[in-house]
């Protein structure tokens, strides 16, 4: 199989294809050449003259004309003298690229799918590689046209995606070919070169005389090429230490399990063969390691079609609402401290050893626990009891003493050697590291790729203890908060251009290939740590190779083209290990009157992709709020404090205060304030600085989760901007059937036709006889029992179809223009509602509204059934957008899209298969007709007809959860046939008789039997949604 | 009969359709030698009145330029509300335009003599409000560039228009009553225009009233065909005042939109456009014969009938209303019973709903009693009520409806900008602008139909029609 692979043309010139052969790489390539050469002025010998060249208008208009914006128009002011000028340097450049070889790097990557002789100029490569989530590797497939990466799939041959991909690995491409990226190595601020860099730091080092005051400061490593690296580098200087600060990462998780079973161990869940799972506190389909595998199994065990089917039964108790939570059978929002306090109970009751004393919160009915006990002593060896990342370790340690106790070990929960490189608590790791800075004994401090001077905890005062540094060096993606007070800052290559390798939450590893050459230049992690070995001129190509020579046996170019083809190395998980828990000698946290509650944003993480347009304005889940962070309180935390949403708060710790806009939101733990991270970055670039508030001034190091604050409310109003403002399914929103749910339960009593399906029949008459589709009829299904609202398939949509990002302006008039949208819904009580996701896109009715409507008939329907916008014909009536029951169509009110001849950088991430779409037109989705189109000719070619599974939608594919089935209704084998042959098939708004393509699949839920009844009358007795106008909530009506 | 106001000149009101003891030369000497006196013998309200209609005339151009060159953004409209202030304005201009030609062809064919005095005006009032309306559709569209796309034209995309569309029905209703309205009102300007020329002074106002006026030479042959193709062409428009507004309707009702998918939709439509172009009529009228001293013209039996027709078609619309609340209701529909709700009740909007039942219900109620319809500035104020019950019934039709329709995650809001605002205030200048330059260059009644009239009342008494359509009516006379 590997040798059906040559090497790959494109992004890295390969060895056999001469340059000239892939022109639009080799433009990127010169550039980065040019670059290299300019940089080192060591080839004055041939290239004197290029200096000259480099620095003149001409070339600095020529590079910015051919090489960005690849189909612009000359344009109309370039007179005679400025052609024949820009004549001139083409030819002198011309010649650069013939001269270019002897330093010419030999690296090859492999394209995943195609082989380079299949190569056709207008189709895509994919190429498998990871994108890290916390340092951990989420497989993916790059897809690159003609050299440049435009959109960033999962790998589905790899174990920690299965296909899927988070909204933010989706939105990755944009980061890429972001202008705001750090693109020159700076002294103090002043450019300098990569040799210039490297002598120093050789200098540096060799005056460090024994090595004892350098120390190294990284993210969470998983890499065994960069940790081995690391090792040498402390090898070679004894006394160098290395910490690592994330500030996302679950220290409580490594604490826990060191407590409970007195090592370092990671554990792997099994999902799919979990009966019950207990989550305190765990988002795990959204956060941590093997977050989207998880989602992916947990789906698949609950996935629903038939009254036969059977499915799991999740727990949750949690402060703040998440997705995961969503899905729940039994939710109840608690206080952090009262989180802790329920799993002491859940494990006293289970008789863990050591489990500490706690009385049952007051929020948690009786009848709810003992169901909870009952059923997980019914399911013992088939459940899974899991906490999230932000509780303390004896949370953590209970969860894990109780899968010990249940028999889940072996079954459920797997525990396998440590995947990071160096598990540590990052919170006392990087304490430790202030404490040195403080002391003075630190000579020279690297930080790699972490940002501590904008997110660490705000007691140890990172950037003053940083300033007594000798000498800092900042190596990162972006000039960051880190980067501008370090003395010496690299660029950082992307995910997508560099040569590296990670490990994922099972430790399987991936060996990362670029797409591209680095696009703004830039060094990698390796790169940088060959040049603190003493070895600058080292390339990550070169060292990833030579690294894991020497790990494989047997050929090794056939290893390396199958792993690199694969995504993933062959047998390369973790070993399992065995455990003995200890008895446990942990106190409870204790709580507060009013606590803030921390959670990684949905979008943003700990800030670092706070410059991503995309990820600013993803909806975030139930609130939908964009560009702002808020201080999420429970309708009566809001009625207590006297606050409304869009008021602003004023949160106090500790001496620090951070003003927040107020949300209210319901199913958030009363008494708890949820506040995001990486919101208020100062020197994100130009989309993300200034954007919300920065909350790491309350954190600290010891309560880096949670802590007691106090709260006041301040002048003014501060608008936020959401994109949903009406949630409630309460009266009118009842009577509606939008969101059809029901139980299992129910399901069963009535498997031929369950009532909360089908609530009412309209008998469809038209004197018209229905179309014939002869070839193809394109359909859909969503299943609302599986989607957890996590907005992967929003940003999936967004890169693949080059939707625009408006601004929060834009977003609060209400013109954004995400194609699909997840619609958030809450019902019950006020404190712990019921929620549902629901996406939306394009119905493609039959009969669509729209299509009429038009007079221009700019929108129409196609032969295979595709309600289509001819985005020329459009003149922008926007009857059709009035006429459309669903609003999904989206219109360009503004030029929001960038168009050609202003176009930036960011205009390379555009997919060249979908139109770029002006102002005064309508948009909306097109089932992703171009990937349809693309199928038509494959089969066509072959032919045959397109298999079922051949074309996938860019929301399907992303889908963590499996929630989206698409293809041919024409196909009786189809899976999207026998998705809508479920009796829990419902069509949205079918008593308009629009006769959707896209249908839902109802939502079914599987309460315990004991506890149902008990939380009904729970929700009675507290207040309905429908009667918060005191709390001012827009969430509810 | 006769009422004396406390003008400072000598006003002489009356009941009559003219004033008694009217001469061809004193018409003339009230109606044409204004229209061709020096720039220098304008009155200062004119130039008043101009200063301020092309400065929003300017208002209007630069939101224009706005527009085109930001694009649609620059208004409130947003998903869900997609259509807003410009097609309130739209539907309110053409509904304004809808007066004139009833009063003009409407009137005629039924041989009410008292149209006489004021379909000049009212007709340019038509043509004006057209114009104003017509500018709206192509501006809100998002490429107001490619508008022509709209009509029906061979051409190299191999496209004609969607005719299912009410959109493009909108295209062929306004353009036809934009081109049968102008050409009802240059034949009826003719035998005027050519008085006019007769009586020109300056070669320039001979040439230019003398090329307009066609050759009328007033033979007995030219005022029989004149004669006739005007009744042709009043025939050929009555209809339109029904059709045009009714297509406008069929705008919304072809919709699903709950709110707008209403069969009552285009006779309601009507009614309205009926009700504010008489409240446009008084609104004009009432200045006018003041300024000009037309009160002996433009009698107290002109407003009051302007008044009643107003009260009747007031009253037609405030059924619509009770009509669309009752078929909500009846309808059992989810969405009709929640639209109802919202347009009367919702938290946004209810004012609207009530403020226009304030305007067209509660206001147009004094219009009961004969004297309020013969107090000028008491129908001045109604009508100016009636205007913003018309403007906020578009409001509530167009805007509330689309805030809240099917599914409730994308309910929205809607405010409007100073561009919405600029483009309306300023349509007011392109209106003005107009008017006042009619005013001011053409005779603003129909002189040779008041001749008409005043040499029946000379020759027959006081409403000479009147008094032979009632023998008519009782038999003693056969057509």
């Amino acid at each position: 199989m590997s040798d059906a692979i040559p090497p790959a043309r494109l992004g890295i010139a390969p060895t056999e294809a001469p340059i000239a052969d892939a022109q639009a790489v080799d433009l990127a390539a010169i550039r980065a050449r040019v670059r290299e050469r300019l940089a080192e002025r060591s080839g004055a010998e041939y290239w004197r003259s290029l200096d000259e060249l480099a620095d003149t208008v001409e070339f600095q208009e020529f590079l910015r004309k051919e090489f960005p914006r690849q189909a612009a128009p000359l344009e109309a002011s370039l007179d005679r003298r400025d052609f024949l000028k820009l004549l001139g340097a083409s030819l002198a450049l011309g010649g650069l690229s013939a001269c270019a070889r002897p330093p010419q790097p030999h690296e090859k990557i492999v394209p995943y799918v195609r082989a380079p002789e299949d190569h056709v100029p207008g189709r895509p490569d994919f190429y498998a590689t990871a994108v890290l989530d916390g340092g951990y590797a989420e497989g993916v497939l790059a897809e690159n046209h003609q050299g440049r990466p435009t959109r960033v799939e999962g790998n589905p041959d790899h174990p920690a995606s299965l296909g899927a991909a988070h909204a933010i690995t989706s939105a990755t491409v944009l980061s890429l070919y972001d202008p705001d990226r750090s693109q020159q190595l700076l002294q103090g601020g002043s450019p300098r070169s990569w040799s210039q860099f490297a002598t120093a730091m050789g200098e540096r080092l060799a005056a460090l005389a024994d090595g004892s005051r350098l120390r190294l400061l990284t993210e969470t490593v998983t890499s065994p090429t960069l940790a081995a690296q690391i090792r040498e580098l402390l090898a070679a200087h004894p006394g160098a230490r290395w910490h690592q600060w994330d500030p996302l990462h679950a220290d409580g998780a490594v604490a826990g399990l060191r407590a409970l079973f007195g090592e370092d161990v990671a554990p792997v869940f099994d999902f799919r063969r979990a009966d019950v799972v207990v989550s305190f506190g765990a988002d795990f389909t959204q956060v941590g390691p093997g977050r989207l595998r998880y989602a992916k199994d947990f789906a698949r065990r609950r996935r629903v079609r038939s009254a036969d089917d059977d499915m799991n039964r999740l727990w949750q108790v949690e402060s703040t609402p998440t997705p995961t939570g969503t899905l729940a059978d039994h939710r109840l929002a608690l206080a952090p401290a009262d989180v802790a306090a329920l799993a002491a109970v859940v494990a006293a009751e289970m008789g863990i050893a050591g489990a500490p004393a706690a009385a049952l919160p007051a929020r948690v009915p009786r009848a709810w626990i003992d169901a909870l006990l009952a059923d997980l002593r019914e399911h013992a060896g088939r459940s899974i009891v899991v906490a999230g990342a932000d509780q303390p370790a004896v949370v953590h340690a209970l969860a894990h003493a109780l899968n010990v106790e249940l028999g889940n070990v072996g079954a459920t929960v797997r525990y396998v050697a440590p995947v990071a490189a160096a598990p540590a608590e990052h919170a006392q790791d990087l304490r430790e590291l202030v404490a040195d800075l403080r002391a003075g004994a630190v000579d020279l401090l690297v930080v790699i790729g972490a940002n501590p001077v904008f997110t660490a905890p705000a007691d140890l005062g990172f950037a003053e203890a940083m300033a007594r540094a000798g000498t800092t060096v900042h190596l990162g993606e972006q000039l960051d908060e880190t980067g501008r007070l370090a003395r010496w800052h690299v660029p950082r290559t992307h995910t997508l251009e560099a040569w590296g390798d990670a490990r994922a939450f099972d430790g399987s590893v991936t060996i990362q290939q670029p797409l591209f050459a680095p696009f703004y230049g830039g060094k990698s992690d390796l790169e940088l740590l060959e040049a603190l070995l003493g070895r600058p001129e080292r390339n990550g190509y070169d060292v990833i190779r030579d690294a894991w020579r020497e790990r494989v046996s047997g050929d090794f170019e056939t290893f390396w083209r199958r792993t690199l083809h694969l995504g993933v190395v062959d047998g390369s998980a973790a070993p399992e290990r065995s455990v003995t828990p200890r008895p446990l000698a942990q106190s409870l946290p204790t709580g507060g009157d009013l606590v803030v509650h921390f959670h990684a944003d949905h979008g943003l993480a700990d800030g670092r992709h706070a410059n991503n347009g995309w990820l600013q304005e993803l909806p975030r889940p139930f609130s939908k709020l964009t560009w702002d962070n808020a201080a999420i309180l429970a309708p009566a935390t809001a009625e207590r404090l006297d606050v409304r949403s869009h008021d602003r708060l004023a949160l106090r710790v500790d001496g620090a205060e951070v003003v927040l806009p107020v949300w209210v939101q319901p199913g958030q733990a009363p008494g708890v304030i949820g506040v995001a991270l990486g919101f208020g970055r100062t020197a994100a670039g130009r989309v993300g600085d200034g954007v919300g508030a920065d909350v790491y001034p309350l954190r600290s190091s010891a309560e880096a989760w949670s802590r007691p604050v106090t709260a006041e409310r301040v002048r003014g109003r501060h608008r936020l901007a959401t994109t949903q403002t009406h949630h409630s399914l309460e009266g009118t929103g009842e009577r509606r059937h939008i969101v059809r749910a029901g139980t299992l339960g129910e399901l069963r009593a009535e498997p031929e036709h369950p009532k909360f399906v089908h609530p009412v029949t309209h008998p469809v008459s038209d004197i018209i006889p229905d179309w014939k589709y002869e070839g193809y009829a394109w359909g859909m299904v969503i299943d609302m029992t599986v989607c957890t609202g996590c907005n992967a398939c929003v940003t999936a949509c967004q890169s693949e179809n080059n939707v625009p990002i408006v601004g929060k302006e834009q977003v609060i008039v209400g013109r954004e223009m995400h194609w699909i949208r997840v619609d958030a819904y809450y019902k019950g009580d006020l404190d712990d509602p019921e929620f549902y996701n629901m996406p939306v896109a394009c119905q493609h009715c039959e009969k669509a509204p729209c299509e009429p409507v038009c007079p221009v008939a700019a929108t129409v329907h196609d032969a295979e059934g595709l309600n289509v916008m001819v985005y020329n014909r459009c003149v922008g009536t926007r009857y059709c957008a009035n006429n459309c029951p669903y609003k999904v169509r989206r219109y360009n009110y503004l030029q929001f899209a960038e168009l050609a001849v202003n176009a930036s950088e960011l205009s390379l991430a555009h997919n060249p298969d979908v139109t770029v779409r002006s102002r005064g037109v309508m948009e909306k989705c097109t089932y992703c007709t171009q990937r349809i189109s693309a199928a038509r000719i494959q089969a066509g070619n072959e032919g045959r007809r397109i298999r079922d599974g051949e074309v996938v939608t860019a929301c399907q594919s992303a889908c963590p959860s499996e929630a989206i089935v698409f293809g041919d209704l024409n196909d009786p084998e189809s899976a999207v046939v026998a998705a809508k042959a479920s009796v829990l098939d419902y069509k949205l708004l079918e008593e308009l008789n629009t006769v959707p393509r896209t249908s839902y699949l109802a939502r079914v839920g599987n309460p315990h039997p004991d506890v149902a009844s008990a939380s009904r009358t729970v929700s009675r007795a507290s207040r309905p949604v429908a009667s918060s106008s005191r709390t001012g909530s827009e969430g509810v009506l | 009969m006769a009422v004396v106001t406390g003008a400072p000149r000598k006003v002489v009101e009356t009941n009559r359709v003219i004033a008694p003891g009217q001469t061809a030369g004193m018409l003339d000497d009230v109606v044409n030698t204004p229209v061709l006196v020096g720039p220098q013998r304008t009155p200062t309200w004119w130039w008043v009145g101009f200063a301020i209609t092309l400065s929003l005339l300017g208002l209007y151009l630069v939101s224009i330029v706005r527009l085109v060159t930001t694009g649609v953004g620059i208004f409130g409209n947003n998903q869900p509300v997609s259509w807003a202030m410009p097609i309130i304005n739209f539907v309110w201009w053409i509904g304004i335009g809808h007066a004139g030609t009833l009063i003009s062809a409407a009137l005629l064919l039924f041989r009410q003599p008292w149209r006489t005095s004021i379909n000049r005006f009212a007709e340019a009032m038509t043509i004006f409000a057209v114009v104003c309306a017509g500018l709206y559709p192509i501006l809100h569209i998002g490429r107001p560039w490619v508008f022509y796309w709209l009509m029906p034209y061979p051409n190299t995309h191999g496209m004609f228009p969607n005719f299912r569309s009410a959109l493009t029905w909108d295209v062929f209703a306004i353009s036809t009553y934009a081109s049968v309205s102008l050409l009802f009102w240059f034949i009826g300007l003719i035998p005027d225009l050519a008085t006019l020329r007769d009586a020109a002074k300056s070669r320039f106002q001979k040439l230019i009233y003398g090329a307009l006026a066609l050759g009328w030479n007033g033979s007995a042959k030219a005022w029989q065909r004149y004669m006739r193709a005007y009744l042709l062409l009043a025939a050929l428009s009555f209809p339109l005042v029904l059709s045009v507004h009714s297509t406008i309707a069929m705008d919304f009702a072809i919709s699903q939109v709950p709110g707008w998918n209403n069969t009552v939709m285009p006779p309601y439509f009507v009614a309205g456009a009926v009700f504010a172009g008489f409240a446009m009529v008084l609104l004009l009228a009432i200045p006018l014969r003041r300024a000009f001293g037309f009160e002996h013209l433009i009698t107290l039996r002109h407003l009051d009938n302007a008044a009643k027709l107003m009260l009747a078609t007031g009253m037609i619309v405030v059924y619509g209303y009770v009509v669309e609340l009752f078929y909500a209701w009846y309808s059992g529909v989810e969405f009709e019973v929640f639209m109802a709700y919202n347009r009367v009740l919702g938290a946004d909007h209810w004012w609207a709903f009530w403020a226009l039942i304030a305007c067209n219900l509660v206001a147009i109620q004094p219009l009961w009693f004969r004297r309020v319809r013969q107090t000028p500035w008491a129908l001045f104020v109604i009508s100016i009520f009636v205007s913003i019950g018309m403007w906020l019934e578009r409001f509530v039709i167009v805007v509330v409806s689309l805030t809240k329709d099917f599914l409730p995650s994308s309910w929205g809001n809607y405010v409007p900008t100073f561009w919405d605002w600029a483009l309306f205030i300023g349509s007011f200048g392109l209106f003005g602008t107009l008017f006042l330059l009619f005013l001011r260059l053409l005779p603003a009644i129909a002189t040779s139909e008041m001749k008409e009239l005043a040499h029946h009342d000379a020759h027959h008494g006081p409403d000479a029609y009147e008094s032979i359509r009632e023998a008519y009516y009782r038999g003693e006379v056969r057509a």
